[in-house]
């Protein structure tokens, strides 16, 4: 199955069995998800198998192209290539929380003064005449079904901290670039590291206000409209942090293997670095108008 | 590739060649490869759709109900919908994408080729899952294509969430395709070939990539937040908890408007190759051209609650959009003047894809003026949610879009394959398809304007004549089809050679390569001037 051998010109990847793998992977995985919804014993176990399929996937794929890097296969067109598709990627990561947000203010701005009868007064008086439009909304118009929360944390403790962590770790991130670009690969490997460890108290502060707020405060899943989007997005935001953490935690292995101070087009490291500070302005949304707002 | 390929099968078993076979297929990166691969899946999907539009057809032959009960009628609507949107208009698009970009733009292949195996191997999982949904307990989604809350949340089967995985994973198909489309156009452009030099088609590919990156993600967020309420107690589209079912509609509609000038725009460019070849003549308005392809998809992104007239919204809402649906006409308008112009005063000869094209300019423009119609806000409250809408849509992806990409798939199989179609099958096929599908769709206009609305299996007694027309038309239709899959597979072989340039008048980089072209289509850049 050899390839036609590339020009000088041109970088042609040979056939790969990494993505059909990575097909099957997801396949599993949502198949597992979904046996597990229903309640079938075998789900927990099919949706592991497709994440240990995942990560071997993801380690074969990328270590396949990381070495192509390193072995020099790739040009100039090959990099702005993986920019473009990194850019557009975030694009696409832009548009999936601009959707949400979008809910957001429809529910917030136009669905609940609906219910309290800004427009048609009628409808609330029929089906829930105690009902009163406030945000967030804690007393819901059916308060049986879905028990509203009680409280809501203030967005200058763990919210604020959360906000200056994710702030600081965007600066570290760039510090660590730029000496990765200046050849300092001590000081690389530091700024990764400090900012591995700001994402990941990031992530232990969310986790403990997750579990307050489930316990003290009632604001759960279940605790109609301001629960759901709350946890939509935060949740949503919170994955992306942890997706940012494993990225960076790679970058790390990579430079203390010293791929970075190898000779090559080290785009990897600038990719996630992007894919952090959209990470960090999604958050900075999230601070402004979930909880602050 | 293909020499190693050639070489092993001498020796190797039956096994042995199944083998090699799949791993060919399933670990392939070249655009060719996975163009071929994403053509046959789209094939295959559409006569699984029409199928499903048969069955419906037959049960709507004469009134009562006489194969189905009225749930599996249902459900047949709903997989019709999504099978043909999501299996085999979609695919067909990019699968042209993925042959014709590289070669319109003087390429060796797409830019992220692993990238784009997985964009096209997500489709057959998905679909094999969507359609694995037909045989589980509780049947499959029954609620039509547009998922609409509560339909789908409260009292969707228990399947409805594999159809959620299923579109999660063609999301990310789509959206990968186009990040890899989007790539390609931007980075990988022979010398000299600038902006304004681009084929139509590469153009209207680049909108459509675009307008996929805008919407995919939307439907992801939507089925998502779809997926939580029917599993884990969430309120977005229950009032009772402060949501509102509304919002799913405005989130699905704002995907779902553009999903239809995603479906559109690649047609527009098939027919903007195609009409030139055959009329001898430049396109037309070129710059028009490429203007209106980015204002439709601009446009498209601000129109989708004309979906939701009858909704409920607000006059001033209702009054937006209408205005809003109705300026699309002008830039599509722009495109029509420009075909027809590009035709005017040329030597036109009318081989099958020219025949194809032309009924395609016909009957979307036909299909143009019903959605202008149907834009009309309070007219709309008497055509919504009738067999009017069905026949406006129909005309618009059937009469419209499939007849440009069978254009397509003649016109440039002789380029693709190195062999001429058949010419007598390929007009006995254009002319069964071209009266047979008018035959289907054109009396559903009149039932919905009588008061038939869709998605029922049943009838009153004075819809019997108009459907019993109807589905004759359908079951025409249906089978000329196969006459298309018989020219394909046998003048793959029986043809006659094509030569290079296949077309008198065509113009553009990929006629310049051999026919069938190479396995990497530029192996060093030519040379646009």
């Amino acid at each position: 199955m050899s390839e036609p051998t590339p020009t000088d010109k041109y970088y042609i990847p040979a056939s790969s069995h990494w993505p059909i793998l990575c097909c099957i992977a997801l396949l599993t995985f949502f198949v597992g998800i979904g046996r597990w919804l229903h309640d079938l014993p075998s789900g927990p176990w099919v949706w592991l198998c497709g994440i240990a399929l995942l990560v071997v996937v993801l380690f074969g794929w990328f270590g396949n192209v990381i070495s192509e890097n390193l072995s020099g296969a790739y040009n100039e067109q090959v990099g702005r290539s993986f920019r473009s598709g990194m850019k557009l990627l975030i694009l696409s990561e832009v548009v999936f929380f601009a959707g949400f947000f979008g809910g957001y203010f429809f529910i917030r701005l136009w669905g609940i003064p609906m219910l309290g009868g800004e427009v048609h007064p009628i409808t609330s008086v029929m089906l829930w005449p105690d009902f009163s439009a406030e945000w967030p909304l804690l007393t819901n118009p059916d308060n049986d079904r879905f028990l509203g929360a009680t409280n809501l944390g203030s967005p200058w403790g763990v919210p604020l901290a959360n906000t200056l962590l994710l702030l600081t770790s965007s600066v570290t991130l760039t510090y660590a670039h730029r000496a990765m670009a200046a050849g300092h690969s001590g000081t690389l490997k530091a700024g990764l590291f400090i900012t591995i460890l700001l994402g990941a108290t990031f992530l232990g502060l969310q986790a403990h206000e997750y579990i307050d707020d489930y316990e003290r405060n009632n604001l759960t899943l279940n605790a109609g409209i301001y629960g759901s989007v709350f946890y939509l997005l935060t949740g949503f935001h919170g994955f992306h942090v942890l997706v940012g953490v494993v990225m960076i935690s790679t970058m790390l292995g990579r430079a203390l293997k010293g791929h970075f101070s190898r000779p090559g087009d080290h785009f990897a490291l600038e990719g996630v670095a992007w894919y952090w500070h959209f990470v960090d302005v999604v958050w900075l949304l999230l601070f402004l108008f979930v909880y602050w707002l | 590739m293909a020499n190693g390929a050639t070489v092993g099968e001498v020796q190797r078993s039956v096994p042995g060649r199944f083998i090699a076979f799949i791993v060919r297929w399933t670990t392939a990166t070249n655009h060719k490869d996975i163009g071929t691969l994403y053509l046959c899946t789209a094939l295959l999907n559409l006569f699984i759709g029409g199928t499903l539009a048969l069955c419906i057809r037959a049960e709507l032959f004469v009134p009562g109900l006489q194969f189905v009960e009225p749930n599996f009628f249902n459900t047949l609507t709903t997989m019709h919908g999504l099978v043909m949107l999501f299996g085999f208009i979609m695919p067909v698009a990019v699968g042209f994408a993925n042959w014709l970009i590289p070669m319109m733009i003087g390429a060796p292949d797409m830019a992220l080729p692993r990238l784009n195996n997985m964009s096209f191997w997500l489709l057959p999982t998905a679909t094999i899952l969507l359609i694995s949904t037909l045989f589980m307990d509780g049947g499959a989604p029954n609620f039509g294509w547009t998922m609409y809350a509560p339909l789908s949340t409260t009292y969707g089967p228990p399947s409805t969430d594999y159809m959620i995985f299923a579109v999660h994973m063609l999301g990310i198909s789509s959206i990968m395709g186009s990040i890899n489309i989007i790539t390609t156009i931007a980075t990988m452009r022979a010398p000299g070939m600038t902006w304004m030099k681009l084929p139509v088609f590469v153009w209207t590919w680049l909108v459509t990539a675009f307008l996929l990156i805008g919407i995919m993600p939307v439907l992801a967020g939507a089925v998502t937040m779809m997926l939580f309420d029917r599993n884990f107690g969430t309120a977005f589209f229950d009032a009772a908890g402060g949501g509102d079912p509304l919002l799913f509609q405005h989130i699905f509609w704002f995907f779902g408007h553009p999903e239809v000038y995603v479906l559109a725009l690649p047609a527009f460019g098939i027919v903007s190759q195609i009409i030139p070849t055959f009329s001898r003549k430049p396109l037309f308005g070129y710059r028009t051209m490429v203007m209106a392809t980015v204002l439709i998809g601009f446009l498209s992104y601000i129109v989708w609650a004309h979906h939701m007239f009858t909704s409920g919204m607000p006059y001033g809402a209702q009054l937006y959009f209408m205005l809003a649906t109705m300026l699309i006409a002008v830039p599509t308008g722009m495109k029509v003047f420009n075909w027809i112009t590009t035709m005017f005063r040329g030597s036109i000869s009318f081989e099958t894809p020219m025949l194809f094209a032309i009924a395609f300019v016909f009957m979307f423009t036909f299909a143009g003026c019903t959605g202008v119609m149907l834009a009309v806000a309070p007219a709309d409250f008497q055509y919504h949610d009738s067999y009017f809408v069905v026949a406006h849509f129909h005309y618009v992806l059937v009469n419209g879009l499939t007849f440009a990409f069978l254009g397509g798939a003649y016109y440039w199989y002789p380029k693709f394959w190195g062999r001429m179609y058949s010419e007598r099958l390929g007009r006995w096929h254009f002319w069964l398809s071209a009266v047979s599908v008018n035959v289907l769709f054109f009396p559903q206009h009149f039932l919905g304007l009588a008061g038939m609305p869709r998605r029922i299996p049943d009838y009153a007694l004075q819809f019997v004549d108009f459907n019993f027309i109807s589905s004759l038309g359908a079951f025409v239709f249906g089978f000329s089809q196969l006459i298309f899959v018989y020219n394909l597979i046998t003048s793959r072989r029986r043809g006659e050679p094509a030569s290079d340039r296949v077309w008198e008048g065509a113009q553009g980089l990929e006629w310049t390569l051999s026919s069938p072209p190479p396995h990497h289509s530029f192996q060093t850049p030519p040379k646009v001037d």
